[in-house]
């Protein structure tokens, strides 16, 4: 598919997009408005995992870590402030803070990445540990009682900015949440275009030759998850603004596996994929949810496994390759074949001394 | 003789792996602009003495100085921006990235040393144009034959513009004609930087070199000019051995 | 001096839990570079199947030592014929398959047995240490622990089974050349991963709460302290579970049983960043 045709389907998306927040208020009844606002503000996660996963290469089995972080970080916040407005911009500082010491524990350590994935894993088991155990009033900061594994209900949810009076409405918070997702896979789109984000692939392609070109590839990839952090961290602040709540269950290790669902599902290496696969997982949970009959854990499980077993690249890659398949059998015969001729060594070394 | 520093200095440079000694004392000079052709059998220690030179390794022993820098144990991003480039054995490149992308990022590093971001472009299309590439510039790099990826890393090495250039077997896997194109690169390089060519070739060093060290067991066994260098009879036992354990 | 004995026992008895929930994940990662994240089900398997028994009328140390390995070692054998064996040198899509299982196996357990299930009670009976009372249970987990250790050292060093497994494991190609089939010493190899992973998940029932989710506490365990303890199978995992299980018991006894394990997770992850091989890998030499 050539760059144009990608970049015209991708605003044609951005169009559809931003018409389907539009129009949404309308066309579904207020209890299906707030279920789509909890899946946007999921899909912000995702698309933090999937930005960092697919274009950084860093394996974080912990995004919730960050997610969790900001949503406690904005309850807080905003139970002291009164005020969603700088609550709101800590839910993006602290995690993107808290990425930065961990990202550069982590990869200024010389530590690979399938321990990277041990390791954000056991980093948001540890905050699980110790928000759970915060129950009492010796646990608060400022006014707010962190609750311990009660969590921190009757957080105020998003106001216009400055004005604590005027809080949002639901249609109003599902513009915000949506506008938002869609204002950060387009920016996620920009950085990808721009010199960092160029680099951050050629990293996670070739981390050795980026290296022995002058790039340091530590330093790019702490960029990376430090924006991941941010990102999902801001996911948490609209995730509290849906509930009013936050418990330690947010950092829960069945959460975890949800975000690395939705990003096998959708496609890994693309934008767009995370954002389908949560939409996707999150409904059929619901769905589950008020049926009964299944357990999620065991469908959730089985998709999983058939997924990387049998559809390893995900949804949105394979519909993809399946479309350029059928647009390159319309076209045939222009003879257009640029000597793409596959090489089957490729990526083989070849004879090692 | 020579009043002017060497562009690079190695001193006792020892690299150990575990029982195996790959390089052992190797003390070697090379002068500003000078092109230098290291030959040896397998296992002689040339691409370790490589990676130690670029920072993939840090010498057990040892001192390597670039200029006025000491460079031994220096990570390879570090290495690279002071003016060093390699083309590894191996074709070393962004197998997903298009043969332009793999170029720019290259010349994008180049450009910001020399802080003019206008440029980048400018020495993409050059050296799309000097490895004779501009019609593959859109083609993903991973999908191309061994000899055409081996071009887009010496585009790379040029792109970045190093004051050093290594190059690790440049014309393995390429077609006559590709070699004799390599070598014209090869001079052309040489006419304002500075180039160690590791080669088995003897054709093609006969082609571009001037001085020759031969590299066997981990240490310097001689250095000379082309032609004493292949007269010589040790270093024809020392290949000839190879071929007969081979 | 009670208290210091106490003490003593706690952290003999946190590392010799510790070892036993990790040997088999260190045998299965050791061994085969397999990350099995079902590491924490597979205990939970051990647990739920010696329940089952004991509550059937099965003598409890049966059940404990020979059912639940049992069991859970089939299990090994299927899971490595159906899903295991597509994903060798696959690292990362082997974490993510064996997540799924990690949700398969929760979501089916709970499907069947519901979310609690009523646990044995701790055999053995306790004894006193001057104020202080304990069970003789600990001991008997110090005493499964040591004899797993010889079990295994002694398998992988002197039996031919041992020989041939870090043959494959060095040289898969080689092995076949000298006629050894490596898919059925992979599965063997999994098989007993599992089947000592359920044999800790036996006998810890007794202490455990019995949960379909209670491998998730078990699972970031038992990998931080592999990974802590690095390539060599025992002596990594004896070093990194007494180390672990050290400053668990310590930091639990200072604090609270939450910070305790927090603070092994803590010293866990600052270990691998101060020994990227682990301490087997920076202290011992030698693959065993």
């Amino acid at each position: 598919m050539s760059a144009s045709v990608k970049l015209s389907l991708q605003v044609v998306a951005i169009l559809v997009a931003c018409v389907a927040v539009a129009v949404m208020p309308v066309a579904v009844d207020l209890f299906q408005l707030m279920q789509f606002t909890l899946f946007a503000s999921m899909a912000v996660l995702a698309l933090s995992l999937g930005f960092i996963w697919g274009f950084g290469g860093i394996l974080c089995f912990g995004q919730t870590a960050f997610f969790g972080l900001g949503a406690y970080a904005y309850a807080v916040a905003a139970i002291n402030f009164g005020d969603s407005t700088p609550a709101i911009l800590l839910a993006i500082i602290v995690p993107a803070l808290f990425a930065l010491a961990l990202g550069y524990f982590v990869f200024y350590g010389r530590i690979s990445d399938v321990y990277l994935g041990v390791i954000t894993l056991t980093v948001t088991l540890i905050l699980f540990n110790v928000f759970n155990s915060m129950a009492g009033d010796a646990y608060k900061i400022g006014t707010a009682r962190l609750g311990g594994f009660n969590g921190m209900p009757a957080v105020p949810t998003f106001n216009m900015p400055f004005d604590p009076s005027s809080v949002l409405f639901p249609e109003q918070s599902w513009y915000v949440t949506g506008g938002a997702l869609i204002a950060i896979y387009i920016g996620l789109r920009l950085i990808l275009r721009s010199p960092f984000g160029r680099v951050a692939i050629a990293v996670r392609e070739n981390e050795t030759r980026a290296s022995l070109l002058g790039y340091d590839p530590r330093a790019i990839k702490l960029g990376v998850f430090v924006l991941g952090g941010a990102i999902a961290g801001f996911g948490g602040a609209l995730y509290v603004n849906w509930g009013a709540f936050v418990g330690p269950t947010i950092f829960s290790l069945s959460l975890s596996a949800e975000i690395i669902i939705w990003i096998c599902i959708g496609g890994l290496g693309t934008l767009i994929g995370p954002i389908v696969g949560c939409f996707i997982i999150e409904y059929l949970i619901s769905q589950i949810g008020s049926q009964q009959s299944f357990n999620s854990n065991l469908v959730l499980g089985a998709i999983l496994i058939v997924f990387v077993l049998l559809l390893p690249k995900g949804l949105v890659p394979t519909i993809r390759l399946l479309l350029e398949g059928a647009g390159r059998l319309a076209t045939k015969g222009r003879g257009q074949a640029p000597n793409a001729a596959p090489d089957l060594s490729a990526g083989q070394p070849v004879g090692a001394e | 003789m020579s009043t002017i520093p060497p562009l690079l200095e190695t001193r006792g440079l020892t690299m150990r792996f575990g029982g195996v000694v790959a390089n052992d004392d190797v003390n070697f000079a090379l002068e500003e602009m000078e092109l230098r052709c290291l030959i040896g059998p397998n296992g002689a220690g040339k691409s370790t003495f490589f990676k130690m030179l670029t920072g993939q390794l840090t010498p057990s022993e040892g001192r390597i100085r670039f200029r006025t820098y000491p460079i031994a144990g220096n990570l390879p991003h570090q290495i690279a921006r002071l003016g060093i480039g390699i083309k590894t054995q191996i074709p070393n490149v962004f197998n997903g990235l298009s043969v332009r992308e793999n170029i720019w990022l290259a010349a994008a590093r180049a450009a910001r040393r020399d802080a003019s971001t206008i440029r980048a472009k400018a020495i993409v299309d050059d050296v799309l144009e000097r490895i004779m590439l501009p019609h593959l510039a859109e083609a993903i790099v991973g999908q191309l034959s061994h000899g055409q990826r081996q071009w887009v890393e010496i585009g790379t090495v040029l792109a970045a513009e190093p004051e050093l250039i290594l190059l690790d077997e440049p014309a393995a896997g390429m077609t006559d004609e590709e070699t004799v194109r390599t070598a014209e690169i090869i001079r052309e390089i040489n006419k304002n930087r500075a180039l160690i060519v590791v080669e088995h070739d003897m054709e093609f060093i006969k082609m571009i070199a001037k001085k020759v060290t031969v590299f066997h067991q981990g240490r310097i066994m001689m250095e000379d000019s082309v032609d004493a260098v292949l007269a010589d009879s040790r270093v024809r036992d020392v290949y000839l051995g190879k071929k007969v354990a081979a | 001096m009670d208290l210091v004995a106490i003490l003593g026992l706690n952290v003999v008895n946190g590392a010799a839990s510790l070892f036993l929930l990790c040997l088999g994940l260190a045998i299965i990662f050791g061994m085969m570079r397999i990350i099995n994240l079902a590491h924490g089900e597979f205990v939970m398997l051990g647990a739920y199947a010696a329940v089952i028994a004991a509550n059937a009328g099965v003598n409890i140390f049966v059940a404990m030592l020979i059912v639940a390995p049992l069991f859970v070692g089939l299990v090994g054998i299927v899971v490595e014929r159906c899903l295991i064996q597509f994903l060798y040198g696959r690292l990362v899509d082997s974490m993510l398959a064996t997540w799924g299982l990690s949700l398969l196996i929760i979501g089916l357990v709970t499907t069947i047995f519901g979310n609690t299930m009523q646990g044995v009670p701790t055999p053995l009976g306790g004894f006193a240490i001057g104020a202080y009372r304990t069970s003789y249970y600990t001991l008997f987990l110090l005493a499964v622990a040591i004899a797993m250790l010889a079990l295994v050292y002694g398998v992988l060093r002197y039996t031919r089974f041992g020989l041939i497994a870090r043959a494959v494991m060095q040289n898969p190609e080689m092995a076949a050349v000298l006629g050894v089939n490596p898919a059925r010493v992979y599965m063997a190899t999994f098989a007993l991963g599992a089947a000592v992973t359920g044999l800790a998940g036996g006998v810890l029932a007794p202490v455990s709460g019995i949960t379909p989710v209670m491998g998730g506490a078990y699972v970031a365990k038992a990998f931080i302290t592999v990974v802590g303890g690095g390539a060599a199978i025992i002596s990594g995992t004896v070093s990194a579970s007494g180390l672990f299980g050290f400053v668990n018991q310590l930091g639990a006894y200072f604090t609270t049983p939450v910070y305790g394990e927090v603070i092994l997770f803590v010293s866990a992850i600052i270990l691998i960043r101060l020994l990227p091989q682990g301490i087997s890998g920076r202290f011992f030499k030698g693959t065993v």
